[in-house]
């Protein structure tokens, strides 16, 4: 059995497999916009790996998280664009 | 302070801090990854890797090796002292001599719709798919370039990916070529049949390249030259780049030559810098063989077994995998075409929102930044800078700390070590 952790995600709890990244978290539950561009286009990840930077979003108050890099953890809360 | 600090632990990190403690010194990886392994060994979990990778690992832990993951350089102060990003506070690590192994990311080129959530990079998928994303049912087309598309096929088949298309930009003569150039490596050939035995259903085309995506909020249409003909394909993810680039920034940060966008080595692998060394794939493209032989050659270099790396078989077998990342290269040069998809109305600079019709090609990379602003956005450039040096011919970015844009809080704790 994968062991499970509880994410909240714009406010509503999701839970996720422990030993996923943020990104493939997100990814899994439907979100699409991880940010938003100048014209509010969504944007999300690109390559996986840290270096595009598409993939921020808000982890527990702080912004600018790359959700590519980030382990998931029982209770984070995260905002994204939608 | 340790005797040898590595930064990256992919396969060539890995080889030389083993390299290193076998001889007895003390030696320390640091990654911003989540675990050991790199690009091509990413995983959740250990037990899902390969069995030389995971005896790599394995080893390196056995002699002591003590592999920091989460942690990410982001400032050299000195070939002697790094600063470092570690869960959330930074710290500064001090060591005798300093191995790069910071291996090498994605040309990402743009293209009509590339900046729709949905469309990701082809070792970027891979990458995902490592991390846990589920493609269960996902429709999904493959448009890259050179031996990285197909494990990538394979993995996308095997995280359940309903794969529509696998395109090779490079022409059927040139892919042909390199083929043959294989025959003597049969074991890379072989692998090669057993990936593409796993995404056996999907078609794979030659001389054929992504041309648009389309959707709303998210890709749902590939456009694609297949062969000559455009053809479009409903789908829910696209995964394409052109190739990879060795990722030199921190070796930038130290001085350290780099020669066509790769970290220039000598023999033993050391840079132009004192006391640093660099393998894999920041000194050029060439695989995870390669980049084994490269760290073992460092790693005794680093600690001062110069006979050791000088050894003749590890020096033969570094020259034979430089060769092959030449032959690499050739046979996968990003095509002509690839380099004119974006119209007037493709966002160029993925950070700043910077369009094709902003820039014009004869500026130099500066005028450019100063004008528009291109590069200037988080990525510092990782992607467009990329991309204008390919379509423009502008000189590479250069790489300025901190890399990797810490968070407040990162920056805070920073301010508080230092502070008297
Ligand atoms: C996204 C991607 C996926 C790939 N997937 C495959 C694959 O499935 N199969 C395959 O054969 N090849 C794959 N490759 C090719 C791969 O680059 C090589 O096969 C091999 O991994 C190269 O080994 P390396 O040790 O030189 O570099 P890497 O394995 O890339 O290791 C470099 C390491 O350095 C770390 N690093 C870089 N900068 C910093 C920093 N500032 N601070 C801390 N850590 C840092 C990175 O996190 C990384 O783990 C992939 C490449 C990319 C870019
Ligand atoms: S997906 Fe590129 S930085 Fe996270």
């Amino acid at each position: 059995m994968t062991p499970y952790v509880t994410i909240t995600v714009n406010g509503v709890p999701h839970p996720v497999a422990a030993d996923i990244t943020l990104a493939a978290a997100l990814l899994n539950i439907g979100v699409t916009a991880f940010r938003r561009d100048l014209d509010g286009l969504a944007r999300g990840p690109v390559c996986g790996m840290g270096t595009c930077f598409e993939c921020r979003v808000v982890v527990d108050g702080i912004a600018n998280v790359r959700a590519c890099l980030a382990p998931v953890r029982d209770g984070m809360s995260i905002e994204s664009s939608a | 302070m340790v005797d040898v600090l590595v930064v990256g632990a992919g396969p060539a990190g890995l080889s030389a801090a083993i390299a290193v403690a076998e001889r007895g010194k003390r030696v320390l990886v640091l990654d911003q990854g989540l675990r050991p392994g790199g690009q091509i060994w990413r995983h959740r979990q250990l037990a899902s890797l390969p069995p030389h990778a995971r005896a790599m690992i394995e080893r390196a832990l056995a002699l002591g090796v003590v592999i920091a993951n989460d942690a990410r350089v982001v400032d050299a102060i000195s070939p002697n002292e790094l600063v470092i990003a570690f869960r959330g506070r930074i710290d500064r690590q001090p060591t005798r001599a300093l191995i790069l192994a910071t291996g090498a990311r994605e040309r990402l080129l743009p293209f009509p719709g590339w900046t729709l959530p949905g469309v990701v990079g082809v070792g970027g998928l891979q990458a995902l798919i490592k991390s846990g994303v589920s493609l269960a049912g996902a429709r999904v087309v493959i448009c890259g370039t050179g031996p990285l598309l197909f494990p990538v096929a394979a993995t996308a088949v095997a995280a359940g990916a309903d794969l529509l298309l696998v395109a090779e930009q490079a022409s059927r003569g040139a892919v042909l070529g390199f083929g043959t150039s294989l025959l003597a490596k049969p074991e890379a050939l072989l692998q090669a049949a057993k990936y593409r035995a796993v995404f056996r259903k999907a078609p794979f085309h030659t001389g054929s390249w992504i041309t648009a995506a389309e959707g709303f909020g998210h890709v749902q249409r590939a456009v694609v030259n297949v062969r000559g003909k455009s053809v479009t394909f409903d789908c829910d993810w696209v995964a394409t780049s052109a190739g990879l680039v060795p990722s030199t920034e921190l070796a930038q940060i130290l001085g350290c030559t780099t020669v066509d966008g790769a970290v220039d080595v000598d023999d033993m692998q050391g840079t132009s810098v004192g006391g640093v060394w660099a393998i894999g794939e920041c000194t050029g493209v060439k695989g995870d063989l390669a980049a084994i032989t490269e760290g073992e050659i460092a790693g005794r270099a680093a600690v001062g077994d110069v006979d050791g790396a000088r050894a003749g078989s590890l020096q033969r077998r570094r020259n034979r995998g430089r060769m092959f990342g030449r032959r690499l290269a050739r046979a996968f040069a990003a095509r002509e075409e690839l380099l004119q998809l974006a119209t007037d109305d493709t966002i160029i600079c993925r950070c700043e929102d910077v369009r094709r019709r902003d820039v014009d090609p004869t500026w130099t990379q500066r005028q450019a930044k100063l004008w528009t602003r291109v590069g200037m956005g988080e990525c510092q450039g990782a992607v467009c800078g990329t991309a204008c040096t390919a379509m423009f011919g502008w000189a590479a970015n250069v790489a300025r700390p901190p890399l990797g844009a810490p968070t407040v809080g990162e920056w805070g704790e920073e301010l508080r070590n230092t502070a008297p």
